[in-house]
């Protein structure tokens, strides 16, 4: 996986669920946009007004646990959120984050509200530049790679189809 | 070698051998998606410039159906629309559906031995019939929509075995409840589970929907009971086509080995704001304002059956709304011709349609801020059913009925 990301921290604990991340009566639209309006509206009605394209969220343990909305991460990615790292994940939002190109990441680095969080994804890396520590993470399955590599799981689809429908002929 | 469930079905739906950890592209029986999630699947399906495969897709409206307001109402008609426009042989109507994981088992697309994809979370309901089946997100489902196959990771397996006899008023909910109290809401995160022994045989496959329903709340991917006669007589006249079980090898490799004694699992309660907060329903003496008694969960005919028996000429208490939602058409239409709406009615409790309505905090019983329910749903999560600050008990139908008469949560030993 290729590139960086770099920004403020909004720090979260553990269990965040999907109807926290956007609350359901907001599920009657697709759009990133107008989802990003009410994301956290009842656990942190904050967030939405003071959120900043670039932004990063840091997290616990089980983050996106609950719904299979793949709303919380369009409401994230609409919201400029651009990397999550958490010390574990819900795996539902897990494939939904990775399948439409919102990159997450496991780690224990102790991360404070506001402190300015490095992701170097070639290398692996997680940086605190506050604290000044870092560690490392796991890197992805190859096919996750790739598939993030690709653009996300509709780019990889289209491609299989396209490949298929070749090895047909 | 010896295998878990997951890895047999994942070694016959990928075609080769697999090893827990391992990702692999398998080959999916039936993909479903509701009102909420469908929209944003034909988003994505558009894009693929693919024909659907007609056969394996299941569409059904039930999270915000009949429309709450407009924009409900605008989804619900993309999947009119989209099943119109391909000519889909399965979209269930209003009127003719229910919410959608009893729909699937009810109408057929649930066997043992199918994998089955559906988004929605709750989508694990079905490895209470011996299938694989688990919750997966809207774009993936369109890519099944197009190609019929999915990515998946081979997940390792915990087993939890019950002997023991189940005590009266306690459901296959109290349980899985035990489950997750003990375990955790992550408890399961990525694994698959398996579930078994005497005192799951001896329940009905209801009592083991429920099991499976909420696995996804200790984070499963998802969870099998291994089929029986039961199953047999249950799928007997619905099931769509043919199928071949699947069981796990009696010595196969678990990453861990749970016993319980059901005789000593009283009902339970899960207290705000997660699902493993678990404490039994006779310590609890909490005041309500609401009993909820549907979903996915707990919506059955067995469910409406054990709370009418509770109910049958008592009131609900004053101050608190009882509200009653069968899970389909076919349950709605059972409880109507057993009288279970009579009792209902009768002790002033509102039954509607079949909905997911206010499980999820959509409609038909949203709460107030600072109100409290008892409810027989699946999730307690922060504002789930409303407003932030509103609270939710979940609970086995027999303790959503008594807490109703009583007005506050009791073990329904004590108004029997």
């Amino acid at each position: 996986m290729k590139g960086m990301a770099e920004g403020k921290a909004w720090k979260f604990g553990d269990n965040v669920d999907t109807d926290q991340i956007i609350p359901a009566e907001y599920l009657v639209t697709p759009d990133m946009k107008e989802l990003a309006k009410h994301a956290f509206e009842k656990a942190r009605p904050e967030f939405a007004r003071n959120v900043k394209p670039g932004d990063i969220i840091a997290a616990g343990s089980n983050f996106g646990s609950g719904s299979s909305r793949e709303h919380a991460p369009r409401a994230l990615i609409g919201a400029g959120i651009t990397c999550v790292v958490a010390k574990s994940f819900a795996r539902i939002f897990f494939r939904n984050s990775i399948n439409i190109g919102l990159p997450l990441i496991e780690t224990d680095l102790p991360v404070k509200e506001g402190d300015r969080i490095r992701v170097d994804f070639e290398k692996g890396t997680v940086t605190n530049l506050t604290t000044k520590k870092s560690a490392r993470f796991p890197p992805y399955a190859d096919f996750l790679k790739g598939l993030m590599d690709k653009g996300g799981l509709i780019p990889y689809a289209k491609m299989m189809i396209d490949e298929e429908r070749r090895g047909k002929r | 070698m010896a295998r878990t469930f997951a890895e047999k079905i994942f070694e016959i739906k990928s075609g080769g051998r697999v090893e827990p950890g391992q990702i692999v592209e398998a080959n999916v029986d039936y993909v479903m998606a509701n009102d909420v999630t469908a929209p944003p699947a034909f988003e994505a399906f558009e894009k693929l410039g693919a024909q659907p495969m007609r056969e394996k897709i299941i569409l059904i409206p039930d999270h915000y159906v009949p429309n709450k307001d407009v924009a409900s109402a605008i989804q619900a008609k993309s999947m009119r629309d989209f099943a119109a426009k391909w000519k889909l042989p399965n979209y269930f109507e209003v009127g003719e559906g229910g919410v959608c994981h009893q729909m699937m088992m009810e109408r057929g697309f649930v066997a043992p031995g199918r994998l089955i994809v559906g988004a929605d979370s709750h989508t694990c309901t079905y490895g209470a019939l011996g299938a694989f089946s688990t919750g997966i997100g809207s774009t993936e489902a369109a890519t099944v929509f197009a190609r019929g196959k999915l990515w998946f990771k081979v997940p390792r397996t915990d087993r939890f075995v019950f002997s023991g006899k189940v005590r009266k008023h306690v459901f296959g909910k109290d349980l899985i409840l035990r489950i997750i109290g003990d375990i955790g809401v992550d408890g399961a995160l990525y694994k698959s589970m398996e579930v078994a022994g005497p005192a799951i045989e001896s329940l009905g496959v209801s009592d083991r929907m429920t099991i499976a329903n909420m696995s996804i709340e200790a984070g499963a991917k998802n969870l099998y009971i291994a089929p029986d006669k039961k199953v047999d007589a249950y799928i007997a006249g619905r099931v769509k086509g043919k199928y071949k079980p699947v069981f796990p090898d009696e010595d196969a490799e678990y990453d861990s080995i749970t016993e319980y004694d059901a005789s000593e699992i009283p009902p339970l309660v899960a207290q705000p704001s997660l699902p493993s907060n678990v404490k039994p329903a006779a310590e609890l003496n909490v005041k309500i304002d609401q009993a909820y008694l549907g979903s996915c969960t707990n919506g059955r005919i067995e469910d409406l059956r054990a709370a009418a028996k509770i109910i049958k000429g008592k009131k609900v208490a004053k101050g608190v709304r009882m509200i009653v939602v069968p899970a389909s058409k076919e349950i709605f239409e059972q409880a109507i011709d057993e009288g279970l709406v009579t009792i209902f009615t009768k002790a002033n409790a509102f039954v509607s349609g079949p909905t997911c309505g206010a499980c999820l905090g959509g409609y038909m019983g949203v709460l107030a801020p600072g109100e409290v329910a008892v409810s027989s749903t699946n999730r307690n999560f922060v504002g789930r059913m409303g407003a932030k600050d509103s609270k939710v008990y979940l609970a086995n139908p027999a303790v959503v009925a008594a807490s109703a008469i009583a007005g506050r949560i009791v073990d329904p030993s004590e108004v029997v």
